[in-house]
């Protein structure tokens, strides 16, 4: 093995390792707020990549039909509740928000032919299209189970990891898709090409942590989010609504899969079910970080990215293998040294 | 009164049912093979409903790629439906889990699904077990032979790391050694793997005039893309597995010029006139585009069509011997599927033998290349 090849291996690892990391931190945030194992977090993924994919075939994507779904049966939950309790004036923004824009969102799609835009136009359609999927879940699947042990939310985010599967067959077919690059320059570095689109998802990720570091630091609703995941009832005291937070949290993760999604898209071929896999993945490096570390869930992503590179190259066929047993020894390290602490049960 | 009527109702719907020929059919319409088994599912919709004056009903289900899940689906058609024979499934394994129960109810069962395992070596079981995809070493032998006259001493081999990368691999190191090609490296992917460069470098690090992809669908082309991504200059041939055209869309421009060995029906249209198997094949293409679209036909309804096939000719044959639904009938049915003599399907022409449940011959296979983002036909 001679540097170059080294070279490329670190490059595919550190690319792969950027995707893991932001799907790392989407675990930990809704895990540290909402206590949900969210193992539909690569869903996000494959739906941002197949609804842009089939947005540039000109092909109406699905997505949009779950999102009609969902939106009603929100507004339908929630209007319930506030005919019940006669808060009229909050009727009109929930049906504008879950079925006024899902509807104009389907009507411009069927009106315009969503090939002709430009491709980060066509990125951000599809970012809108699944984003909305996110809070819509958290509120029809998780909002009424928010106080459950852990063990129901896991299985409930079981079900609904197979349900979005099972949608995604049905809306985006068994093959898989690949998107044209955002950019096609590529540059030597010590004499191994490098792609732009690998330096984008790099730099892209990097800014979106940045960001999310930023957004928990300096913005009112970024406290409130890590007021919650530090202390849920201390939080609920100084009137920050449990719901609300978990909403956010859920848009948030659904931003970060989509986003990477759009991100990998031109740089592999994405299935309907390429996501479990993904977010199983970052899922490792979420673990390493104890399900709670931000930075160390991060670092270990990128650890499980650059191990699978490298063992992809020495030994293929056990690469998966390699890759998850990495959780052994990391449990066992946790296990030993940190105090258990057993969770409140209510 | 209401009960009595309903099973008035319901003795009457059974009795009619009973004179009819029921088809029971597990595919893979979802899972991992689903690229394989929707348009399998689609072709069933295109069988005849009446065969030899007999009205023929087909009750499908979804196996999920799962051999479980095709276990209960056989055990439910020959309980349930009472079905005359079986067409799955989609994959070799769930193939071979359905096999223990048609032997067990003497029905015969038509596999979709590549490995030659599900049809050799004959034996008291397998007795009852037809196939209609071109046995793995059909295509191999066809690759080998290709790579000889193209003067390629040594081969890299990539492939799923699951039964059809190993299977195609032993099939391919077996005739490979015959026939003195070296295989230099030998790696494997997954599926779903978002990237295979580590494969591809140790593969290029080894230097290999030729490599061959043992993967199926569109997963197929991400280690040809990254062969070019990476420079590499040598020929790049495929299996039969890709043959749909989603793989050339994923694909793009990096698959030009990649071989692969493939059933005539691919290519249908670009046949020579007196080729055997054009007209039975443009049958099958004519038909599916005209139901789902130009462009729609891949390679895998082709089995589920030939299937098709193999009973217009075994059904007649048996009606002369027993009334469909009865034991004496299905056994008239395995002998006749067994008795099917130069029958030309979508992919080849069936020659089937007691000692060969498949029945292809070399005519049941042509070499094509990639050429802008179509299959061309080399020879």
């Amino acid at each position: 093995m001679d540097l170059q090849i080294l070279l490329l291996l670190g490059q595919d690892g550190i690319t792969n390792g950027a995707i893991y990391a932001l799907l790392a931190l989407a675990l930990v945030l809704v895990f540290a707020v909402t206590r949900v194992i969210f193992i539909p977090q690569g869903e996000f993924v494959a739906y941002g990549a197949l609804t842009l994919a089939s947005l540039q075939t000109g092909k109406v994507p699905g997505t949009i039909w779950l999102l009609l779904a969902l939106g009603s049966t929100v507004a339908v939950l929630d209007g319930y509740r506030l005919l019940r309790e006669k808060r009229f004036a909050k009727l009109p923004p929930l049906l504008i928000f879950n079925v006024g824009l899902p509807l104009l969102a389907a009507a411009g799609l069927f009106a315009m032919p969503p090939d002709q835009l430009p491709l980060w136009a066509q990125a951000v359609v599809a970012m809108l299209l699944v984003i909305p999927l996110g809070p819509m879940i958290y509120r029809v699947a998780f909002q009424p189970l928010a106080s459950a042990s852990v063990l129901v939310l896991l299985i409930v985010s079981i079900a609904v990891h197979v349900t979005l599967i099972g949608l995604g067959l049905l809306f985006f077919g068994a093959e898989g898709s690949r998107t044209p690059p955002f950019t096609e320059i590529s540059f030597e570095l010590a004499g191994a090409p490098l792609q732009g689109q690998t330096i984008l998802v790099v730099v892209a990720s990097a800014l979106l942590i940045i960001g999310l570091y930023f957004f928990f630091e300096r913005t009112i609703y970024g406290k409130a989010l890590r007021a919650t995941a530090m202390n849920r009832t201390g939080a609920r005291l100084m009137g920050i609504p449990p719901a609300l937070a978990g909403k956010l949290c859920f848009t948030l993760a659904a931003a970060i899969g989509a986003f990477s999604g759009i991100l990998i898209a031109p740089i592999t071929t994405i299935y309907y079910d390429s996501g479990f896999l993904i977010g199983l993945k970052g899922f490792v490096g979420a673990i390493i970080g104890g399900l709670a570390s931000y930075p160390v869930a991060a670092l270990g992503a990128l650890l499980v990215g650059l191990l699978e590179s490298y063992s992809s190259f020495y030994a293929s066929a056990f690469k998966e293998v390699i890759v998850f047993t990495l959780i052994i020894p990391v449990l066992l390290w946790r296990s030993l040294t940190s105090k258990h602490i057993e969770e409140e049960e209510e | 009164m209401f009960k009595k009527l309903s099973l008035v109702l319901l003795a009457a719907a059974s009795s009619a049912v009973l004179a009819d020929i029921n088809v029971g059919v597990s595919l893979s319409a979802t899972g991992p093979a689903a690229s394989l088994g929707i348009p399998e599912k689609n072709t069933i919709a295109l069988l005849p409903t009446t065969i030899g004056g007999q009205k023929v009903n087909y009750i499908v289900l979804d196996d999920a790629t799962d051999p479980t899940a095709a276990t209960k689906n056989i055990k439910k058609l020959i309980s349930e439906h009472k079905v005359d024979v079986v067409i799955g499934s989609t994959t070799a394994p769930n193939s071979l889990a359905m096999i223990d129960v048609a032997v067990d109810n003497e029905t015969p069962l038509i596999s979709m699904a590549g490995s030659a395992v599900i049809v050799e070596p004959m034996d008291a079981k397998r007795y009852w077990v037809f196939k209609t995809a071109q046995n793995d070493a059909h295509m191999a032998t066809a690759l080998v032979q290709h790579m000889t006259d193209k003067n390629i001493q040594s081969v890299a081999f990539i492939g799923f790391a699951d039964a059809y990368g190993e299977g195609w691999y032993k099939e391919f190191a077996k005739i490979a050694e015959a026939r003195k090609l070296k295989i230099v490296a030998s790696e494997r992917f997954q599926r779903n793997d978002t990237s295979v460069t580590g494969q591809i470098l140790k593969i290029m690090a080894a230097k290999p005039e030729a490599v061959l992809i043992g993967g199926a669908g569109t997963p197929a082309a991400l280690p040809q893309k990254a062969l070019k991504e990476k420079g590499y200059k040598g020929l790049v041939y495929q299996t039969h597995g890709v043959a749909n055209n989603d793989f050339l869309r994923v694909g793009g421009k990096d698959l030009e010029g990649g071989f692969l060995p493939v059933g005539p029906m691919v290519v249908a249209a670009q046949l020579p006139n007196d080729n055997p198997v054009k007209k039975s094949a443009l049958e099958y293409v004519t038909k599916y585009e005209a139901a789902y679209g130009k462009g729609s036909v891949s390679s895998f309804g082709g089995h589920a069509w030939d299937a098709g096939v193999l009973l217009q000719n075994a059904i007649p044959q048996a009606l002369k011997k027993a009334q469909p639904g009865t034991k004496e009938f299905r056994r008239a049915l395995r002998d006749a599927l067994e008795n099917t003599k130069n029958l030309a399907g979508a992919h080849g022409i069936f020659n089937v033998t007691p000692n060969d449940h498949q029945g292809f011959d070399q005519r049941a296979r042509v070499m094509v290349t990639i050429e802008k983002g179509t299959w061309k036909l080399t020879q």
